[in-house]
Formats: C-alpha cells, structure tokens, sequence
C-alpha cells in the first residue's frame, strides 16, 4: 500500500508542476505581456518601465523559478488590475463558488436519485425511456444554452427571479439548476446501473419475502447500498462543478472565482488567471488522488495494478 | 440480467403506482412556495434607482488609475474638472475655475471658484488642484492614464483660490485635458488615503457621490444635494444610480429585457434593433470619438513590399465602398476623410484626397503596378470583425486576397511595433480628449505605431502639437492630414456609433464622447 501511496503522489506531484508550467506560460500567449498590460495609448518608456517592474526582462526559466519559488513560500502575487494580492481576493471570492457548487450538487442529487432509482424500477419501460431521455438531454445541451432558456422563462416571461447578481437566495436557483442538471446524468446512471444490480440480489429477496414494505426495501435496503459508489463520483464532480463554473458565474455576474476567472482573462490580469487555473487543477489532482487512494483502500487488487 | 431480478418488477410497479401524485404533490408545493418567496427587487422608477449595467469594472474607481470607459462615466459624474466641454458645442466653460488665462505658451493661470464642497465636507481650494494634479503627474505615482498628465511640469499656489499650470512645453490641447479627464480630489483626504483609499472611499465633489463600491460587483451613487448651483453641469434629478458589473452581453440584455436594470450601451446593432419591438424599451443611438481606418505599412523591411508601392495602396483604398459597409453593417456613425475625429480641434478635410468607390480604377492601379493577377496580404484586426470581413470582400473582388489575423489589441500593436504587419484594421478612441494631438501623431508622429514614418509628416505633426497660434496651428495639422491621404498611408473609413438601450420611463440623451450624464437624466 506504501509503494503504490507514493507513487501515486508523485504522480499527482508531477502533474501539479507540469499545470504551473503551462500556467506560467499563459503568461505570455497573446504575445508581449508589458504590452498587454499597458494597454492602449501608452509610450515605449511605460512599456519598458513595466518590463522591468515586472521582471519580464529575465530569462523565461527565471521567470518561472522565481514564481514558483515565492507560489512555495505562500506568495500568489499581487493582481495587476485589482492591485490588491491575489491570496485575499480569490479567497473572497471562493464562498459564492463553493455555495454554487454545494447547491449544483444539491440539484444534481435532487434529479438524479429519484429519477435513477425509478428508471431501475421500471427497467425498460417507457418511464425508463424518459428518464433516459432527460439524462441525454442534461448531458448534451451546452449549459449556456441552458442557461439562457431558463433567463428567457423565469426573468423574462414571468418575471420570478432576478436575471444576474449573488445578493439572496433567488439569484443562485437559475446557475445551481443549470449546473446541477449538467452534473446529474452521470449520478443518473451509476444510480440505475447500481439499484438494478443491487435489486436482483439475494438480500432484497429475503427482505421482501419477510414481508417489509417496498419502500423500505428500496430506500432502505437498495438504494443505501446503491449509493456508495455515487458518493465517490460526488468528491469528482465536485472539482467539475468547481471548474465547470466559470461560465455559469459569468452568464448570471454571480461574484465568484469563475466570474474573476472570467475578469483575469478579459484584462488580462495574468497573476490571477495562473493561480486560478493552479488552483482549480490542484484540486481536481487532489480530489482524484483522494478517490484513487481511497478506492486502493477498499479494494486490495488495485494497489497491485 | 437474471430471470429473477425480472420477477421482482412486477410487484413493485403496483406498490409505487399508488404514490405516483407524491412527485406532483411535492412539485405543486415547491412551486408554490416559491413564488411567494420569490421577491426579486428591481432598480427602476419606482424606487427612484437608475440600473445600469456594463460590462467591465474599473481597477480602481480613482479616475487617475483605470483607464475603462466605465471609470470615465462614473469620473464625470463623482468628480468635477476645472473647465467643462459642452458636449453638444464643444465650447469651454468655467467649472470648479471661474476664469482662466494664458500667461505665456507654457503657463496656464486659473481663478477657481470658492465656497465648493467635496462630498466629505472638505473644502475645494487651490490646494485641491495643486495637490492633485502634482501628485498625478508625478511618474513616481505611477497613474494608470500617464499620456493625460505627462505634460504638466508643475502647478504653482498663486493665493487660496489662484492656481498656475507649467506643462513642459507648449502644450495648446491642455484646456481639453483639464476639461474632460483631470478630476480634481479633495487634497487634505487625497494626501491622507492615496489612490488605494480613495478607491476604497472615493470623495468628489460631482453632482453624485459614491456610498457603496463592491469591487468588480457593483458601484452605487447617491445624489449629491449640495452641489454647487454655478456648475455647468446640472445637479442630478434621480435619487440613485447603480452600476452593476455583467460581463456577458445576452444577460445584459436580458437584465433590461426583464426589467432588472433601466440602461445598458455598447450593444450590437443587430440586437439592439430587435429590442426596439419590446414595448417598455427604447433603443437610442449615437456618433462617437471613435475612428476607424486601413493603416498600410510602408515601411522598410515590412513583410508587404507591394505596400511601398503608392498605387497599391490607392488601389486598396478604391477597391472599398465606404459607403456600403457603413449603410449596412456599421449602422450609424460618419463617413470620415482624414486620420482623426471630426470634432477635434485641428482636425478638417479641406483639400484632402478622397477615394471614391472605383472597382475598375482599383484594377487599373494593380495592373499598372504589376499587379495585374492579384496579389495577397495579410490584414489584421482586433474589433468589429463584421467590418474587417465586409472589406476583405471588396478586396477580393478586385483580385487583392487577404489572410486575415483576428487577435487582441495587444497582440496586433505588438506586431505593427515591431514591423510585421501589412494591413491593420485600426480604431482608436483619443481617450476623450477633443484635439487632434490625441489622435492623428499617435499613428503618424514618428512613433511605434506609427508604418509610414514620412518624415515631413512628422515634422508637420510635431510642429502643429507645440504651435500655441489657434489658426496656424490649424493650418499645419492640415497639411499634415492632407500629405497622409495624398500619399494613402492609412484609408480613412468612418467613425463608430454606439447603441443604448433604456428603460422607456427614463429621459436619456446619448452624446457624441460617450459619456453617461445621470445628473442630467429624469423620469418621464
């Protein structure tokens, strides 16, 4: 078990340092960062002035150390649109997009437990079909697209809930549906796959033949059972939601770590969009090596592999 | 699947078929309870609060240190200026100066008005300007808009309310900076917080205040209800205006759609046309300081010799209907003859060449340039891709192809900076200053961007931004502009419209520099 820890932290190590290269290197892809960041109007001597401020003068692997080396010691940088250090204002930003993902998630459930649990029920039947066919559509429909549909009826056409914002409640319902029911099929299936199986085992049948009730036998014998894997799939798509938010935040202004995402790119505020892409990878790595090593855990023949 | 497992669904499809209006009985609640909750507050004429929404937020509210068109907005009407442009015009009046005066070709003396309040009290004096203005145009101080202050040398406290502003050199556009983009701080606070403070708690002494700033979020202001009666600029009518941050433009949209905010701008034509139809808006358009043009490099070692050649870029600059593309795709907006805005001081068309529309002449000039078969170039662009794509057409028709590169600003500056662009599809804005040194030398004053570097155009072009004599002055810009379309450097194409759209209960004016003014908006 030690042997394959350690390697697979190392692995998670190396990937983490070849995001930060590429995250470093985001730095320079549309072309000259001194003239990006001084923007239009401005004289040869702002530009190199901001050169030299910014140390874009120095060899890029120097570059690239000295960022790296001041990332170790806790040292994200400092934002150069918002001027204020990069650590303070993603993490005021980091509750509306763990809010956001914690209520996704909620969504995700909230659609998939039922409806995967009552398309294993009546298996290839046509309510199996529906079930399906939401699922498909969830998984294929851009959240965008989804997004704006939802705009369209519930702000435009009935005018129940505010478009865009993060001050109450109301304004996280539209981006946690749209979210959640991206996130939901593949709950949905796992929780088919699962409750069938688990259903045509030898436990229901004893549970049934001493007489208790179906539900209980579904809720409290089936889907218990059903559910453990959907609890590893939750820690993942935790990440996805975290990530997979950039977009929605923007669609309707919620004031998270997607929307600064959103705003590093536009003003090109590199400190912040390197950590946020740092970020977001370290703990998609770190959900995944969590979920490996737990898996490894539970099941002795995937250390050996 | 095991013949088993198939056996068990029977019983079970009859026990859940007897709970199958549970879902719908949840639902029904769900909804129910939700639309009595549900209780979206709207900024609108009820609650006397204009909405407006944008797309960028300013890094720092402070007008010296964000150089967005949305800080410019919220500058106008937070802060005051010394002097004020009548937008309508273009004529100086007297704003936190009562009078001022030449003293000599560098020297700018200025009699300021007195009994004026900053928004915390703080009263307005010569200190206010002498402070500011030194503080911002010191580089050490590092404002954001250096190309707005880096002509002042110092500014002189002559008694409490006489001030005296050195530039440089001679500088005849200085009236139009100190009258559009150098706001004046309260001096005791501004010496106190800095920039970062006064983001934090910005202090003016416009006709509104700022009373809560969320950055990136949102940016409230309130109705200054002491603002000096002697102002140009009026005080403001509606009780509060908040500016929310919306990046995506379809929310934008759909925010005025739904009745969540009264006022959005910058909307594409096309979408804003559809949102004529809806009954409670009103779609509004008008002119900007914003200008557009072909710059062609005709320098040495350029990737596009054929570009040297002044026919070729004669025949690039009949080959284009001008008139066409501004009819039908920019929507607005005014044809324009020479490298600058119509309004500007020192900027006219008398005596300029104008390319007409002249496909066959176009051909004749390639032909009679060797280049009867046509030829390709690359063009790039940064903006307006609609437009960039209309001329690549009309080249093409004339047997010019094109390989287009659509990037960033940056990139595309970055690249003509360093002599590796043939055709750029160019804007440019002038930072809202109304005088031809803003606009025109950037692109032919013998700068980085500048792909022709014509030594007499430089020359003219430097002469005419030190020369303090109106009329001569006048005169030598336009010999300048005239030499840069005899010669077809650049092909000037039009000037850009912008669109809003406004809730219809409110009275809204747009003007030609872009400026949102809320002190002079109302309810119908």
């Amino acid at each position: 078990m030690l042997a394959y820890l350690v390697k697979r932290l190392g692995l998670a190590v190396l990937v983490a340092l070849t995001v930060s290269v590429i995250a470093y290197l985001l730095l320079y892809l549309s072309g000259d960062p001194a003239l990006a960041i001084a923007g239009e109007g401005a004289s040869q001597a702002d530009i190199d002035l901001i050169r030299k401020t910014y140390g874009f003068d120095q060899p890029l692997i120097v570059q690239y150390g000295d960022w790296l080396l001041k990332l170790l010691r806790g040292d994200l940088g400092v934002s150069m649109y918002f001027k204020t250090d990069v650590a303070s204002l993603i993490f005021s930003k980091l509750s509306t997009t763990l809010l956001l993902a914690v209520y996704a998630l909620t969504v995700a459930l909230a659609i998939s437990v039922p409806l995967g649990v009552l398309a294993a029920i009546y298996k290839n039947s046509w309510i199996d079909r529906l079930c399906l066919a939401v699922a498909v559509v969830g998984q294929s429909m851009p959240n965008f697209f989804f997004a704006l549909i939802l705009i369209m009826l519930f702000s435009i056409s009935w005018r129940l809930l505010p478009v865009s914002g993060s001050g109450t409640w109301q304004h996280f319902v539209m981006p946690a549906i749209t979210l959640g029911y991206y996130a939901a099929p593949a709950f949905m299936r796992l929780i088919r796959a699962g409750m069938i199986e688990v259903l045509s085992a030898d436990y229901i049948r004893t549970a049934r033949a001493k007489g208790l009730p179906t539900r209980t036998v579904i809720f409290k014998h089936a889907l218990r059972n059903a559910i453990v894997p959907v609890v590893a799939l939750a820690a993942v798509q935790l990440g996805f939601l975290l990530g997979g938010s950039i977009v929605i935040e923007t669609i309707f202004a919620l004031d998270g770590l997607g929307y600064l995402a959103y705003q590093s790119i536009t003003f090109k505020d590199y400190p912040v969009t390197q950590i946020i892409v740092l970020l977001l990878s370290v703990i998609y790595i770190l959900l995944t090596l969590a979920s490996d090593i737990a898996n490894a855990w539970l099941d002795p023949r995937i250390r050996v592999a | 699947m095991t013949a088993s497992a198939q056996s068990h669904d029977l019983p079970l499809h009859r026990v859940t078929s007897r709970r199958r209006l549970g879902p719908l009985t949840w639902a029904a609640c769900a909804l129910s309870a939700f639309l009595c909750l549900s209780n979206p507050s709207f900024a609108n004429k009820a609650n006397d609060t204009l909405g407006m929404a944008y797309d960028q937020a300013p890094e720092n509210i402070d007008p010296y240190f964000n150089n967005v068109r949305i800080g410019v907005i919220i500058a106008a009407n937070v802060w005051d200026t010394l002097i004020y442009r009548d937008p309508v015009t273009n004529e100086y009046r007297g704003q936190l100066a009562k009078s001022w005066k030449q003293i000599d070709p560098r020297t700018l003396e200025f009699e300021l008005r007195e009994g004026i309040k900053f928004h915390n009290g703080e009263a307005f004096d010569a200190d206010s300007v002498v402070f500011t203005l030194n503080y911002v145009s010191d580089p050490a101080n590092k404002a954001t808009t250096q190309a707005n202050v880096r002509w002042i040398e110092k500014v002189e406290k002559i008694d409490q309310f006489k001030v005296r502003i050195i530039s440089k050199a001679p500088f005849p556009a200085a009236i139009d900076y100190l009258a559009t983009t150098l706001a004046i701080h309260p001096a005791k606070y501004y010496k106190e917080v800095g920039p970062a403070g006064m983001n934090a708690k910005p202090v003016g002494s416009g006709p509104y205040k700022i009373i809560e700033y969320i950055p990136g979020k949102s940016v409230t202001l309130e109705r200054n209800a002491n603002y000096f009666k002697d102002s140009p600029k009026s005080a403001g009518k509606i009780g509060k205006v908040k500016i929310r941050f919306i990046p995506d433009r379809q929310t934008q949209m759909a925010e005025v759609m739904s009745g969540g905010e009264d006022l959005i701008m910058h909307v594409p034509k096309d979408q804003a046309e559809k949102l004529k139809s809806l009954p409670h808006l009103q779609v509004l358009s008008g002119n900007t300081m914003r200008i557009v043009f072909l710059q062609m490099n005709s320098r040495d070692g350029a990737p596009a010799p054929e570009l040297k050649d002044i026919r070729v870029r004669k025949a690039i600059a009949h080959a284009i209907d001008r008139e066409a593309i501004l009819k039908n795709i920019v929507g607005g907006g005014e044809l324009i003859n020479t490298i600058c805005t119509p309004s500007q001081v020192g900027c006219s068309s008398d005596g300029a060449t104008v390319y007409k529309y002249d496909p066959a002449l176009s051909k004749k000039l390639l032909a009679e340039a060797g280049f009867a078969n046509g030829l390709t170039l690359d063009l790039m662009a940064y903006r307006e891709r609609q437009q960039t794509e209309a001329m690549i057409n009309y080249l093409q028709a004339v047997g010019i192809k094109t390989k287009l590169g659509f990037m960033q600003y940056a990139a595309m500056r970055d690249l003509a900076r360093a002599n590796k662009t043939a055709i750029t599809h160019q804007t440019w804005g002038s930072n809202l200053v109304n005088d031809l040194s803003a606009s025109t030398p950037h692109y032919f004053g013998g700068g980085g961007d500048d792909v022709s570097r014509d030594p007499e155009v430089i020359a003219l072009l430097n002469k005419g931004d030190s020369t303090v004599d109106p009329e001569e002055r006048k005169k030598t810009y336009n010999k300048a502009l005239v030499l840069i379309s005899e010669k077809a450097y650049a092909l000037p194409l039009w000037s850009l419209p912008v669109y809003y759209v406004a809730n219809k209960d409110l009275n809204f004016k747009p003007y030609h520099d872009e400026l949102v003014r809320f002190w002079e908006m109302n309810w119908k």
